[in-house]
């Protein structure tokens, strides 16, 4: 398959739960090419020397957010990781952290999906226009706003790195934290009221304590240490307005 | 969902932070190094009258109160996040004997401030 002379080795977390106590990392042999991912090194080892292996990715260039996984321990796409990067080294490939494993590589996601729903990661107009009444405008400006929290591919890299994530699963999470901000930060929306019952919430914003890990390991730039902080600081001037204007004061 | 009242210990804790950011290392140098050791500064500076008239002065004591009661607020949240990230959660109990002791102080610092008169 390949005529590389280079050979790296790979330890893949397995975990099936029909067969193993508990997951164990399994070693395998790589011949690769300079310009082969972490995901092709598993679709190798899938291929080639066990069919068995599972995991999971689609799109092959870090836009579907399914090949999320810990490489040597640090959250990263399989996809957007290179081999070459690793070599001489072995390189250690495990489930992403903070999530039940499903089988190998594959995790339970669940609990994602339902946060993600929570925060109603969609566009709640104030004003429902009619199709004749042509589109919503928004200057440039105003996209500005949010563009780059709607970056985000739902990858998960962010909850693995987040300790507090890790500790306590009640946590909204970052990556689901700075997808809220998209929808409150745009200006065709009108839903903020809603969705911040949960952002003022321990669950909600105020369950970070700025770590920052996340933003580092996001592949697409998202920042969400920066949309929960901003966050933060709405949230806290939404408590304190609240007495003196009881409605409406919901930033 | 219930409100987080934590925008409260929010709030101390960046205006603390922000505080001392901005006078920290000033008061460290002055009080601590420049008027012991008469470095740059006169020893006068800090004689007991000079104090006591900058104490008695509502905007001197409005300074001393602000920096004593908002370090504190942000020296104790600081050390219950970092406790929490170490994994050592701030349960009830630890968040009641930081927040408890720093109130105290607060309350301590206003106390005498007004009892040193004007
Ligand atoms: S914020 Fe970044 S790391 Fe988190 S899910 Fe979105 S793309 Fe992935
Ligand atoms: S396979 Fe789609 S992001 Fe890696």
């Amino acid at each position: 398959m390949t005529d590389g002379n280079k050979i790296i080795e790979m330890e893949v977390l397995r975990y099936r739960p029909e067969q193993d106590q508990e997951p164990f990392y399994q070693s395998y042999e790589v011949p690769f090419l300079d310009d082969w991912s972490v995901l092709q090194g598993l679709q190798y080892i899938k291929d080639d020397l066990d069919g068995t292996l599972s995991f999971r990715w689609s799109c092959r260039m870090a836009i579907c957010g399914s090949c999320g996984m810990m490489i040597n321990g640090v959250p990263g796409l399989g996809c957007r990781s290179f081999l070459r990067n690793y070599y001489p080294g072995k390189l250690r490939v495990a489930a992403l952290e903070h999530f039940p494993i499903e089988r190998d590589l594959v995790v339970v996601v669940d609990d994602f999906m339902n946060k993600l729903a929570q925060i109603k990661p969609y566009l709640i107009p104030k004003q429902v226009r009619a199709l004749d009444q042509g589109e919503y405008l928004q200057t440039p400006r105003q996209l500005e706003q949010y563009r780059q929290f709607s970056t985000c591919i739902n990858c998960m890299l962010c909850y693995a790195a987040c300790p507090q994530y890790g500790m306590n699963t009640d946590f909204t999470g970052p990556g689901i934290l700075a997808l809220m901000h998209r929808y409150n930060a745009d200006s065709r929306d009108d839903g903020r009221a809603q969705r911040m019952e949960l952002g003022h919430a321990d669950a909600g914003v105020w369950g970070c304590t700025a770590v920052g890990y996340c933003s580092e390991v996001c592949p697409k730039d998202v920042d969400p240490a920066h949309a929960i902080n901003q966050n933060k600081m709405g949230s806290a001037i939404d408590y304190f307005l609240r007495f003196v204007k009881p409605r409406g004061a919901s930033q | 969902m219930k409100r987080s009242n934590e925008p409260v210990f929010w709030a101390l804790f960046g205006a603390g932070g922000m505080l001392s950011a901005l006078t920290g290392v000033a008061l460290v140098f002055v009080t601590g190094i420049g008027v012991p050791l008469a470095l740059l500064l006169s020893p006068e500076l800090m004689s007991y009258v000079n104090m006591l008239a900058f104490a008695q002065h509502w905007l001197g004591k409005l300074v001393i109160f602000a920096v004593i009661a908002l370090f504190l607020w942000h020296a104790t949240l600081r050390i219950l996040l970092l406790l929490h990230d170490f994994g050592i959660r701030a349960g009830p109990a630890s968040a009641l004997i930081g927040n408890g002791l720093a109130l105290l102080c607060t309350l301590a610092a206003a106390y005498l401030l007004l009892a040193l008169g004007f």
